[in-house]
């Protein structure tokens, strides 16, 4: 059995970002554990850039952000375990809670006071997006085919067809382009990209791959290998326009169609989850309702920037050192957040009010010339145009939470000008 | 003689905002650039109407690594015309651990005036860990 103050599970960035967070902030026994061989998580198997503008003031590719966080915590003295896999976790009391893990030397067991929970998302597969037909070999998911490719440097296939047009889906495409495969399409079931303006650019344009909006993959056709998919076109609806059905060839199908946030283990430790964000209902200070076991990163909430990740891993070890320093937290009235109109969430869904947040929200559809309002602290921000692939993230600080009355705070988005009688 | 006068619609690629930005042009000359929010807008519509440039990312092949492949980038933005043969180039290419963030494996290449960097180092495979 080892014996610790803090147990950070998963090594991604949010992960290591807590840990260093949690030693500059004098805890001491700390452990980092990851089921890879290296830490990181995906960051390693991102080459592109667009990693760190934020937080580094730096745009790197994920890679070489891995690297500046992993320098730092050289510099501390908290134990990394990689290699192991936490199978369970259980909450014993408000101070002691047991993680147990796999490692090549056996099942280890930790106690600790504390927990951050830090493993990242899954990624959607093809039977979740409802694609029929075969089940050949040369279906893979981006992160599968960009762990091929980026890490271990084998090729998944050449002739591709990619499901979803997000900004993972774009960049595999430009990966599989620039390494001579030849991407047939990206397939879109929306009317509009999902993926960033720029990404548009210059991984599809650049590589002139087409890209068929509101068009659906139906089901895969192939014997041992993917040979074929079958496509149609949608109406408004989303619904399949009769006899618009199609196939292309291809050899491999990639699907990137979003990630889940990977919270097994706490909801077999009876957390309580949003089903929206599908994560932990969480506090200001990243607690979920167990006291002392805190979510940050991609198991919180699907972010679009490692800045992000990064902010919350350090937002929980704030949080986890005033738990084993306080000996909990308290807060004279946990504030609820409430939405209202085109807001699809907003976290954390607990607000104490008596310390600065940040919160991180997505609205659901896009919208122009709009204003974000929190009513009970009369704070109104412009904005020329939300879109649900555009994370909002504000930070509200002590001095205007101190102004809300009453036990919530309320999140709206309206039209500029609507109270103008527009 | 008549001057040839073009609008050129870009998007602009450098941050995540995706400017619409308009570029008139004059027989290869610049003349007006609108739409863009920041001045690195600018100089980039300025370098895509005239020459589009591009980063390059790829892996290549490591003997004797703790990982079988090294993240690779181009040190500045290279010619498009040339990326697919530098790709080319750079799928001949093995390059042995151990290897380190800064390291440049090629130098000038292809005359583009960029270095091919290490992103992502590798250490020497440890022999024991080989078993596991």
């Amino acid at each position: 059995m080892y014996s610790y103050d803090l147990v950070v599970v998963g090594g991604g960035a949010s992960g290591i970002a807590a840990s260093i967070k949690a030693k500059e902030l004098g805890i001491k026994k700390v452990a980092l554990i990851d089921e890879k061989n290296y830490l990181g998580g995906v960051l390693p198997q991102c080459i592109h850039s667009g990693f760190g503008l934020v937080y580094f003031k730096e745009d790197l590719t994920g890679p070489e952000f891995t690297e500046k966080l992993a320098q730092k915590v050289m510099e501390t003295d908290l134990d990394i375990y990689t290699s192991t896999f936490v199978s369970k976790i259980a909450y014993r009391d408000y101070f002691e809670k047991l993680v147990y893990a796999v490692s090549k030397h056996g099942i280890k067991k930790f106690k600790t006071k504390t927990i951050i929970y830090s493993t990242g998302c899954r990624e959607r597969n093809i039977y979740e997006i409802g694609i029929l037909g075969n089940r050949p070999s040369g279906v893979f998911t981006a992160g599968e085919a960009q762990t091929l490719m980026d890490i271990y440097g084998v090729m998944p296939g050449r002739e591709i067809v990619i499901v979803g047009s997000g900004d993972i889906g774009l960049i595999m495409a430009r990966r599989f382009a620039l390494q001579g495969a030849n991407v047939k399409a990206v397939v879109e079931i929306m009317p509009y990209p999902g993926g960033l303006t720029r990404n548009i650019v210059q991984c599809l344009n650049d590589f002139n791959i087409p890209l068929l909006l509101n068009h659906s993959v139906l089901r895969v056709i192939g014997k041992n290998r993917v040979e074929e998919v079958e496509v149609c076109k949608l109406d408004e609806n989303r619904k399949c326009i009769e006899g618009s059905k199609f196939r292309i060839k291809c050899d491999t199908l990639v699907i990137s169609a979003g990630l889940v946030p990977r919270v097994e283990l706490l909801e077999d430790l009876g957390v309580t989850i949003d089903p929206i964000t599908k994560s932990a209902v969480v506090n200001d200070r990243l607690e979920t309702s167990l006291p002392g076991v805190f979510v940050a990163g991609n198991s919180l909430v699907v972010n679009d920037l490692v800045d992000y990740a990064v902010e919350q891993g350090e937002m929980a070890a704030q949080g986890a050192s005033e738990f084993i320093f306080n000996k909990g937290i308290n807060a004279v009235l946990w504030k609820k957040v409430k939405l209202n109109g085109n807001i699809r969430f907003f976290i954390p869904q607990l607000i104490s009010g008596e310390k600065a947040v940040t919160m991180y929200g997505r609205v659901l559809t896009p919208e122009e010339n709009v204003k974000l309002k929190v009513s009970e602290i009369n704070k109104e921000i412009p904005f020329v145009r939300v879109r649900p692939s555009e994370m909002i993230r504000l930070k509200l600080s002590k001095d205007e939470l101190s102004s809300a009355r009453g036990e919530s705070l309320t999140f709206s988005i309206f039209k500029r000008g609507a109270q103008l009688g527009e | 003689m008549e001057n040839k006068r073009k609008l050129v619609k870009l998007t602009c690629i450098v941050c995540p905002i995706g400017c619409e930005v308009e570029v008139v042009t004059e027989d290869d000359n610049i003349v007006s650039v609108k739409g863009n929010k920041c001045q690195n807008g600018e100089k980039y519509v300025r370098g895509e109407v005239i020459q589009p440039r591009r980063l390059v990312f790829t892996v290549l092949k490591c003997k004797n690594g703790s990982m079988p492949t090294v993240a690779v980038k181009t040190s500045k933005p290279i010619p498009k015309f040339l990326i697919s043969d530098v790709m080319k180039y750079l799928s001949n290419i093995e390059v042995s651990a151990p290897l380190k963030v800064g390291n440049v494996i090629v130098q000038n290449i292809l005359n583009s005036g960029a270095d091919i960097v290490v992103t992502r180092g590798v250490d020497l495979l440890d022999q024991s860990q080989k078993h596991n």
